[in-house]
């Protein structure tokens, strides 16, 4: 919760900075080849050991030296390479998320790299692919990891309390209520006002589409039917008090994580990272199925984080930085790195097949399948148009569902805001939006 | 304006002659229970992260807030070691950014404030308003600008890039500033002067002795202030082999929300990065008792 705030005052301070300096325009830094054919590339990314697979290509390839600098993640980085892209010496590449793409791509930050990267498109899934192109013809990183949603939950708590597993939302809000009624002090879920890409996610599932593009001009719908539908469906559950509605990643949460009050989670791919590292004690009691569907026999999901690999438009060796982007996040070496170093579930469609997915997650032992159905979820991800303000939508998103919460007002009102918000914001900054 | 400035006592704040108890007078509750309850104030968030430096990644969040646990020593190895003593490096480079800058900054403030004080010239009312809207600005809103400028000589990603942008503290130099008004006489650089001794060596030998106490402020003021710093090398450095300890535990904090949060690593990072303050505090401290009582002003 401080993080985030703290992100947001910085994000405001940041902005601030930068439209208030001049514009700077030398761009000569000094990461030209040097003497010798020796490249030399900078790279910032926040995966956790991802050093390890850098070192990896180091050992292999003398001509193209990459330099690694951990950086905070998220929007962090954004703002950051949006400082220093202004000031003519951003990184040669840099991890991205895929909604920040835009963001970068509509400041100049990222070069379009469709030509170096033609050989590897194959390697991706056509949902996974469209998150790098923005839905144009141009391409603007190479995907790194993807963020398929799921739903945890407590397997022990669910036997001992009788519950099954929900397969639509109609049966997980049912579910809810159950838990209230036989264990009063415990909740089946959450409801975060602060964590946008979750519901986001959710949205996604349910086939919301916020951004498109036509042409010159943009459409922007989050407040579509999809959306609302959402919102409304979450904004009941927690007004009737089937759920809890506290934010996620505080130390609250990893409490309520811990000692089981709360007793599922629909997240992504990732969570056994994120559960082994914040709620240590429930090793071994999680269990992961597909998310509950809006409607029987569908089989959908959402996408929550997943991030990129982008190369820079300052940069001085594009080819080089792109035959890097590209071994790092398609080559089975590197991918096989990625995932056991730094628990990344790889875009690369035979990275999802590597012999390192046999095996459970450490955290998941009882679920001997857990990679096979993730991979099978993972072909059920719904493709998503990001926009060129995700920030700002992201942002009232916060404000908004966090009043909606405390004033106990219908949340598709929420959703409204954001879209207000989101055009404004568009409309300010000189894209055409359609009415 | 400036001779108003210059009549503010500052020897209020260094209370030269340490507690003088005055016969008959009783204990005062209510100050004491105000300064107590201020103490605890402060010092629960330490207590706090001592207590959670001991305690193990998933007891953190599940015993009592104010309970040790028994993992000091296993936190204290994995955050030594992660990612190859990266904390220590940081350390250094936190103890590098706020030792040289504040000693820097306290001889340049110094220095400033000496001749703000001593000599007339045309300008030093400009100059010292300058100084003065300059305490008003906060130093956060300067960080892009500055990024900006170093980046223009190419100086982005440097150790310079943290520590010139600390060099200059007006608050500091408005400090020396009184701080030479009151404890050096003028008087005492006359003579110095008729002796014969340059102005150089006026200040060196004379004029910074006396002023040390007012320095050594100075100097702890900048040396916590850049210890605490976070945007200004956050906006600097992208290289993480240069961070301070602030940036870089920021980045175990924030890995995305794929990864967790390295809680246990942070706390014991932070605690031990209280310790140098700590230490700092109760060296120096000596500096403020003797304050006047060292300087030459006894005739």
């Amino acid at each position: 919760m401080m993080r985030k705030k703290f992100g947001a005052l910085l994000a405001v301070v940041l902005a601030a900075g930068l439209s208030a300096a001049c514009t700077s325009d030398s761009g000569d830094a000094d990461q030209g080849a040097q003497p010798g054919g020796k490249v030399e590339l900078s790279f910032w990314a926040w995966a956790p050991n991802i050093d390890k697979t850098v070192d990896a290509w180091n050992a292999a390839n003398p001509d193209i030296h990459v330099t690694l600098s951990k950086q905070a993640g998220g929007g962090d980085i954004v703002t950051k390479l949006l400082t220093a892209a202004k000031a003519g010496n951003p990184p040669d590449l840099a991890q991205v998320e895929y909604q920040s793409l835009p963001t970068l791509v509509s400041n100049d930050v990222l070069a379009d790299i469709a030509e170096q990267a033609a050989p590897v498109k194959d390697k991706f899934a056509e949902g996974v692919w469209q998150q790098v192109t923005l839905g144009t013809d141009a391409v603007y990183a190479i995907p790194q990891d993807s963020g398929p949603m799921m739903f945890y939950y407590r397997a022990d708590e669910f036997d001992r309390l009788g519950l099954t597993v929900p397969k639509t939302w109609d049966e997980f809000a049912q579910t809810a209520r159950t838990v209230r009624q036989k264990a009063p002090k415990k909740y089946l879920t959450t409801f975060s006002a602060n964590d946008p890409g979750w519901f986001t996610g959710l949205a996604q599932q349910a086939g919301a589409s916020w951004w498109g593009i036509n042409g010159e001009t943009w459409n922007v719908s989050v407040n579509d039917a999809a959306t609302k539908k959402v919102a409304d469906y979450w904004g009941g559950l927690v007004a009737e008090g089937a759920i809890d509605k506290q934010p996620m990643y505080t130390p609250a949460w990893n409490k309520a994580l811990n000692d089981g009050t709360l007793i599922a989670w629909p997240s992504a791919i990732w969570a056994p990272g994120v559960l082994a590292g914040n709620a240590a004690a429930t090793k071994g009691k999680w269990a992961m199925a597909p998310m509950p569907q809006w409607a029987a026999g569908e089989n959908k999901t959402g996408s929550w984080g997943g991030s990129s690999t982008g190369v820079t438009a300052a940069g001085k060796n594009k080819a080089a930085a792109v035959k890097f982007a590209a071994w790092m996040n398609a080559d089975p070496a590197a991918t096989a790195l990625l995932i056991k170093e730094s628990s990344i579930y790889p875009a690369a469609r035979d990275a999802q097949s590597s012999p390192l997915l046999q095996e459970p997650p450490a955290f998941f032992a009882n679920q001997k399948d857990f990679y096979t159905s993730a991979k099978a979820i993972a072909e059920t991800a719904s493709g998503f148009v990001w926009g060129p303000n995700v920030n700002v939508a992201y942002d009232t998103y916060k404000d908004a569902f966090g009043k909606a919460i405390t004033g106990r007002t219908p949340f598709s009102g929420a959703v409204d805001t954001m879209q207000t918000a989101t055009v404004a914001d568009m409309q300010k900054n000189g894209f055409k939006v359609a009415s | 304006m400036t001779a108003l400035a210059t009549s503010v006592p500052v020897h209020d704040d260094v209370d030269p002659a340490g507690p003088r108890r005055r016969p008959g007078r009783r204990t005062a509750w209510l100050p004491t229970a105000v300064l107590l309850i201020g103490a605890i104030y402060c010092l629960l968030p330490l207590a706090w992260v001592a207590a959670a430096a001991s305690k193990s990644g998933s007891s953190l969040f599940t015993t009592f807030t104010f309970a040790p646990g028994g993992d000091l020593l296993a936190n204290f190895r994995e955050m030594s070691g992660y990612g190859g003593g990266v904390y220590w490096k940081w350390l250094l480079n936190s103890l590098l950014y706020a030792g040289v800058g504040g000693v820097l900054s306290a001889f340049v403030s110094g220095l400033s404030g000496y001749t703000l004080a001593k000599f007339r010239f045309p300008g030093r009312g400009v100059i010292f308003n300058v100084l003065l809207a300059g305490v008003l600005v906060p130093g956060v809103t300067l960080a892009i600008p500055q990024y900006l400028l170093l980046a223009e000589v190419g100086m982005t990603d440097t150790y310079w890039a943290v520590l010139l942008p600390n060099i200059l503290s007006p608050y500091g130099i408005y400090l020396a500033r009184i701080y030479a008004a009151a404890a050096v006489p003028d008087t005492v650089l006359e003579a110095a002067r008729t002796d014969g001794a340059s102005e150089g060596r006026i200040f060196g030998r004379v004029a910074l002795p006396m002023m040390l106490p007012g320095l050594v402020t100075v100097f702890l003021f900048q040396f916590v202030a850049v210890w605490n710093n976070f945007l200004l090398p956050f906006v600097m450095l992208s290289d993480d082999d240069k961070f301070p300890v602030t940036v870089g535990l920021f980045t175990l904090l924030n890995q995305g929300q794929a990864a967790p949060a390295l809680y246990s690593v942070v706390i014991i990072g932070v605690l031990i990065s209280v310790i140098p303050l700590i230490a700092l505090f109760l060296l120096l401290q000596r500096y403020w008792r003797l304050d006047l009582v060292s300087g030459s002003v006894k005739g």
